[in-house]
């Protein structure tokens, strides 16, 4: 090494300065294997994304047939946990009465349920602070202060809408894409 | 690195001569932990703690390879291996306990040292790299003891793990791609886990190369000192080996002896008995909190429950938390004094109290439950830690009158300058 950069001195010396054929070389070969890297580094990180399986376990199916106004069932969808609650009249109206462009996150309960199944309250039973699973569609456990769900670990509540009214959570309970394939089934996903 | 009148190598046995003059390693030793180190003469048992944090390292190091024998990485059977390793392999729960329990004391002893080098200024010129690589080996823990504490797959490690990839779903747009991709799944699952094993084995030794830089960087300038003045000439210094060896052996044995108390008779009191209930996606546990080492940052985060302007709360709190730890990047150029021991900034200490009061309050919120009168606490606290380091630091730095510095270090012990100086 010493001796070529001394010899190179000496030539770019003797010829003064310019791109030389030996500059060029240079950066054709450092951008060849910066290029070689940089292709290799989508394989590297997008190994870390959910696999073929995990994607394919994607779907989920739900039988609404046992589900009796005001109560609510857990389900698993993508490995995390899906609420599913038929609501009352009472909090149907509950959570009409409250106006929308107060909230946190401006959604109306028609928004979050599908035309005509205003009763049916599809989402996911994460919390939207740090993913906890919020009480409330377990059998009697505490709804919290709105009458949805209530997150335990950082205090979190969701009115009957499941839409976040107090604490730390920025947005409502996540509604999935989901469609209705009879009247007492829906397929989530 | 050395002072001019540090001892010299000279190899007596002839292998290590033939191993000197091939490969200068026993030499790389002698003047890196040897007589060859000269170090100011005035240390106290505060200065041990550098070497109990790398005897902890050693510690998990050497009980971690042990368990991952007889670990299995799979989220079908994490939960059992662990329960196997507890109850089947011979010993197996006193490695597990000394592991477990190792990562707590290994944070012991590194707050300490930390908050060692923010008393006495360590940080300051010309150690400044010292302090950065000290806090890169700090973020590098808090990962790894995170990971290690998901792969026994109980309730706090299921949540823990969603928790904090949680936090990275905070950041706007990219957030929640960015956790999926971190989890390679939508939850802690399978992938999760096999993914937090592998770096769990392989960061501890990235931790190790990086306190190879940490004392390489130390030995440029040499060891700083309880009073904070610089080394003047051969009266202020003595060889590493025996004196420190010595000092550090005993500061080692007191350290095993409060370790193995808790390894035989407290086993579990530094761990959560959620832990020992399987992961279970469905249900969270009423109360999630981190490992005590955590608490501090926890509180931290949890403290905002409001947004600002268009921030929400929950991007705050996370941008605080880290924000928390990379302040501490900058201490070196936000602390102007050029008095560098607490000993003589009487202004300062009382500050450095009130921090070290203000973390232990942190702490306290972090592990409680998020509730009032805690978040409300925690609110002041977390504003208290930023003000300690942007505000009231530079101020007292400016304002301070600090006490008369001895001359040198020989005075600070003897209280006079021996003959030898003069005759110098
Ligand atoms: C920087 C050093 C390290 C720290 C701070 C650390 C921390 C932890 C923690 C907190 C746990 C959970 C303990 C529990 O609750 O059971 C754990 C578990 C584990 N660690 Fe480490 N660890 C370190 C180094 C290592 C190394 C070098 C290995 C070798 C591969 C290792 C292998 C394991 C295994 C297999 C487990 C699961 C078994 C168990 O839960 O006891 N660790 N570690
Ligand atoms: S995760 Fe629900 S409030 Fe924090």
């Amino acid at each position: 090494m010493a001796t070529v950069e001394t010899s190179e001195t000496a030539v770019s010396a003797a010829e003064g300065e310019g791109v030389r054929r030996r500059d060029f070389i240079n950066v054709a070969a450092v951008a060849f294997a910066g290029v070689g890297a940089v292709a290799v580094l989508p394989t590297l990180i997008n190994q870390m994304n959910p696999s073929a399986d995990v994607l394919a376990a994607a779907t989920t199916e739900v039988d609404l047939s046992a589900i009796k106004p005001g109560q609510a069932i857990k389900a698993v969808f993508r490995s995390q946990p899906l609420f599913v609650r038929q609501l009352t009249p009472k909090e149907i109206a509950e959570a009409d009465a409250r106006p929308v462009a107060s909230l946190r996150d401006p959604q109306s309960l028609e928004e979050r349920t599908q035309p005509g199944k205003k009763q049916w309250l599809v989402t996911m039973g994460v919390c939207t602070h740090l993913g906890c699973v919020p009480l409330g569609a377990g059998e009697g456990e505490v709804r919290g202060e709105f009458g949805g769900y209530f997150c335990p670990c950082h205090g979190s509540s969701y009115d009957t809408a499941a839409r976040i009214i107090k604490g730390p959570a920025p947005k409502n309970l996540e509604v999935p894409e989901y469609k209705f394939t009879s009247d007492t089934a829906i397929l989530v996903g | 690195m050395s002072f001019p009148w540090a001892e010299q190598y000279t190899p007596v046995n002839p292998l290590m001569k033939w191993v000197d003059d091939r490969l200068p390693l026993p030499r790389f030793v002698y003047n890196a932990v040897g007589a060859g180190y000269a170090v100011p003469r005035n240390l106290n048992y505060w200065w041990n703690f550098g070497v109990l944090s790398g005897f902890a390292l050693v510690l998990q190091l050497v009980t971690g390879i042990i368990l991952a024998m007889h670990y299995g990485a799979n989220a079908g059977v994490a939960f059992d291996s662990v329960e196997h390793i507890m109850r089947d392999v011979n010993g197996g729960w006193l490695l597990r306990y000394a592991h477990a329990n190792g990562a707590s004391f290994f944070f012991i002893v590194v707050y300490i040292h930390i908050f060692r080098g923010l008393f006495f200024g360590s940080y300051k010129a010309p150690r400044e790299m010292v302090w950065l690589l000290g806090l890169v080996i700090f973020l590098l823990m808090m990962a790894t003891a995170f990971m290690g504490y998901v792969l026994p797959w109980g309730q706090m490690s299921f949540w823990g793990a969603k928790v904090i990839t949680g936090l990275f779903g905070a950041i706007p747009v990219v957030g929640e791609p960015i956790q999926t991709w971190l989890l390679g799944g939508f939850a802690p699952g399978n992938a999760a886990l096999n993914r937090f094993f592998s770096l769990h084995y392989l960061l501890p030794f990235v931790i190790a190369a990086v306190v190879i830089l940490h004392i390489w960087a130390l030995h440029i300038p040499g060891s700083s000192n309880p009073t904070g003045v610089d080394v003047k000439g051969p009266q202020d210094t003595v060889p590493f080996h025996p004196y420190y060896t010595a000092k550090d052996g005993f500061g080692l044995g007191v350290f095993l002896i409060i370790y193995a108390l808790v390894l035989f008779f407290g086993p579990n009191m530094l761990g959560h008995p959620d832990n020992y209930i399987p992961a279970n996606p469905m249900s969270t546990p009423a109360h999630i909190v981190p490992e005590w080492y955590f608490w501090p940052f926890y509180a931290i985060l949890r403290a905002f429950t409001f947004d600002f302007f268009f921030v929400p709360a929950k991007l705050l709190g996370v941008l605080a938390m880290f924000a928390s730890i990379l302040l501490l990047f900058v201490l070196p150029w936000l602390d102007t004094s050029p008095v560098r021991s607490g000993r003589y900034r009487p202004l300062f200490r009382k500050f450095f109290y009130l921090l070290l009061v203000d973390v232990a309050i942190l702490g306290y919120c972090g592990g409680a439950p998020a509730a009032e009168p805690y978040v409300m606490i925690s609110q002041i606290a977390a504003a208290y830690y930023f003000a300690h380091f942007l505000i009231i630091l530079p101020i007292v730095s400016k304002i301070e009158r600090p006490l008369p510095l001895p001359n040198s270090i020989t005075e600070a012990v003897l209280g006079h300058e021996p003959a030898a100086v003069a005759a110098e």
